[in-house]
């Protein structure tokens, strides 16, 4: 019986919420992961031809940053509301404006990357008969790699909590719960949601370190020499 | 495109400006709230940022700090807000969640943009004479600016988008008029409100940049 009172007496802290909207919670927290999952997946495949073109020099760099930048200005609410005209109301706009956000981050980082990738490198490949492409893939790429996931990391983390907005839309995942209690203070459910958002952003993150780790091994032999693994992330935060 | 010419209609019918919930108040409350929270987090961040970077220690603080405030969800904070006595003090859960949300940027991008001032810079300083607090004004200060104004410019973004979202649970700003425009299903009214929102954001940053390069410290010198 306590646990039916927890309900009546809206605490913030519900086991009996938890049990009797599991399945809510659970179909709330599958649309917030496949919607963040598709923005951010969609965002790499648009943001990388993006930073290659941008590469070809100034001419291409200053419209694209200028861009995307421009992009990253306009408040979520905003975004979503302009495309409204465009998609309805659909994931696709939520997924739509999460793309568009995720370029900003993504295609700064690829970048910056790819302009990291010392001359010599790119030299020794090109004496070695690497055509552009090889070259790419097999010698810009992965030394690019590490700046990249910092990048991808950011915009899923920053997708995941921008996804709650898409509430306004009935497509926001978590925020869905969120917006549903507001008008009865529902407590626990704006609680539990909260965490939960808070939680997959966490568990996002660290499933991309993991892939980042698997990814790049010749790293992880400076990242346990000590404290350059802190400076790494440092590293990410003022790129 | 016919909601394009109907969000026009929207915007110049003077109709909709006036009133209590028209878009001049909207707009009012709007710069009102972020003006005070962008005023507030400046006056918390700043001075501890600069202190940290100058003393060279918290950097661990800084980096996580802005880790946070990209992994929690403004609505969410705003919405519990709401579950609390605080929804009934006017534009207080608003500011409380705008400076929350202002001063992990201020913060971060001033913090490193003190410890990368060159540690050759700061010995030539040291050894030119200069006490710590001339080092701070006239050495690290200068350096560190680009960097300030770089988190006061993403500061004031955010500081305007999160007040937009303020109208998701209710509250007061320019977001109001797209809430509204959903709630009657008034797509040019939702359209109208969400320019409005955009112009608003990007004139702030547009006014920021010029404001940068008209105060910058170091380009004064070179052009003297």
């Amino acid at each position: 019986m306590a646990g039916q009172n927890c309900l009546v007496a809206n605490d913030w802290i519900c086991g009996e919420y938890l049990r009797s909207r599991s399945h809510e919670l659970t179909e709330a927290t599958v649309q917030h992961i496949w919607i963040t999952a598709a923005s951010v997946l969609i965002g790499l495949a648009v943001a990388f031809p993006l930073a290659l073109l941008a590469r070809r020099g100034r001419h291409f760099a200053g419209p694209v940053l200028g861009l995307t930048t421009v992009l990253y200005t306009v408040p979520s609410l905003a975004m979503f509301s302009l495309l409204l005209p465009l998609f309805g109301l659909s994931a696709a706009l939520v997924v739509t404006g999460l793309v568009l956000y995720s370029l900003t981050i993504l295609v700064r980082n690829i970048l910056a990357g790819l302009e990291a990738v010392p001359q010599e490198a790119r030299e020794a490949a090109t004496g070695m008969g690497y055509g552009p492409v090889r070259l790419l893939w097999e010698v810009e790429l992965p030394l690019a790699l590490p700046a990249l996931m910092a990048g991808l990391r950011i915009a899923t983390v920053s997708t995941v909590a921008l996804t709650t907005v898409g509430s306004l839309v009935g497509k926001g995942g978590l925020g869905n719960l969120i917006e549903d209690a507001l008008p009865s203070f529902f407590k626990a459910q704006v609680l539990t949601a909260s965490v939960l958002c808070v939680l997959l952003a966490v568990a996002a993150d660290l499933l991309l370190l993991g892939v980042q780790r698997l990814l790049t091994p010749w790293t992880r032999i400076r990242t346990s020499a000590g404290a350059s693994g802190v400076q790494g992330i440092a590293k990410t935060e003022a790129g | 495109m016919g909601v394009i010419a109907e969000a026009w209609t929207w915007l110049t019918t003077g109709a909709n400006w006036s009133g209590d919930g028209g878009a001049a108040h909207r707009l009012a409350e709007h710069l009102y709230v972020s003006g005070i929270a962008l005023a507030v987090a400046c006056l918390i961040a700043l001075p501890v940022a600069l202190y940290l970077g100058h003393v060279g220690k918290g950097g661990g603080l800084a980096v996580n700090l802005s880790n946070v405030g990209r992994a929690v969800p403004v609505f969410a904070v705003l919405a519990l807000f709401m579950m609390t006595p605080l929804r009934n003090s006017g534009y207080l859960p608003t500011v409380i969640a705008l400076v929350l949300f202002a001063v992990p940027p201020l913060l971060t991008n001033a913090y490193v943009g003190m410890t990368e001032v060159d540690r050759s810079v700061r010995e030539a300083a040291r050894g030119m004479g200069m006490s710590g607090t001339q080092l701070f004004v006239r050495v690290e200060l200068p350096l560190a600016y680009p960097m300030i104004m770089t988190g006061l410019r993403s500061a004031a973004v955010q500081v305007i988008a999160t007040a937009s979202i303020a109208a998701m649970v209710g509250l007061g700003g320019l977001g109001r008029i797209i809430t509204a425009g959903f709630n009657t299903y008034d797509t040019a009214q939702v359209f109208a409100g969400a320019v409005l929102v955009a112009l608003l954001a990007l004139v702030v940053e547009g006014v920021l940049v010029a404001l940068d390069r008209l105060l910058s410290p170091l380009r004064r010198r070179r052009t003297v």
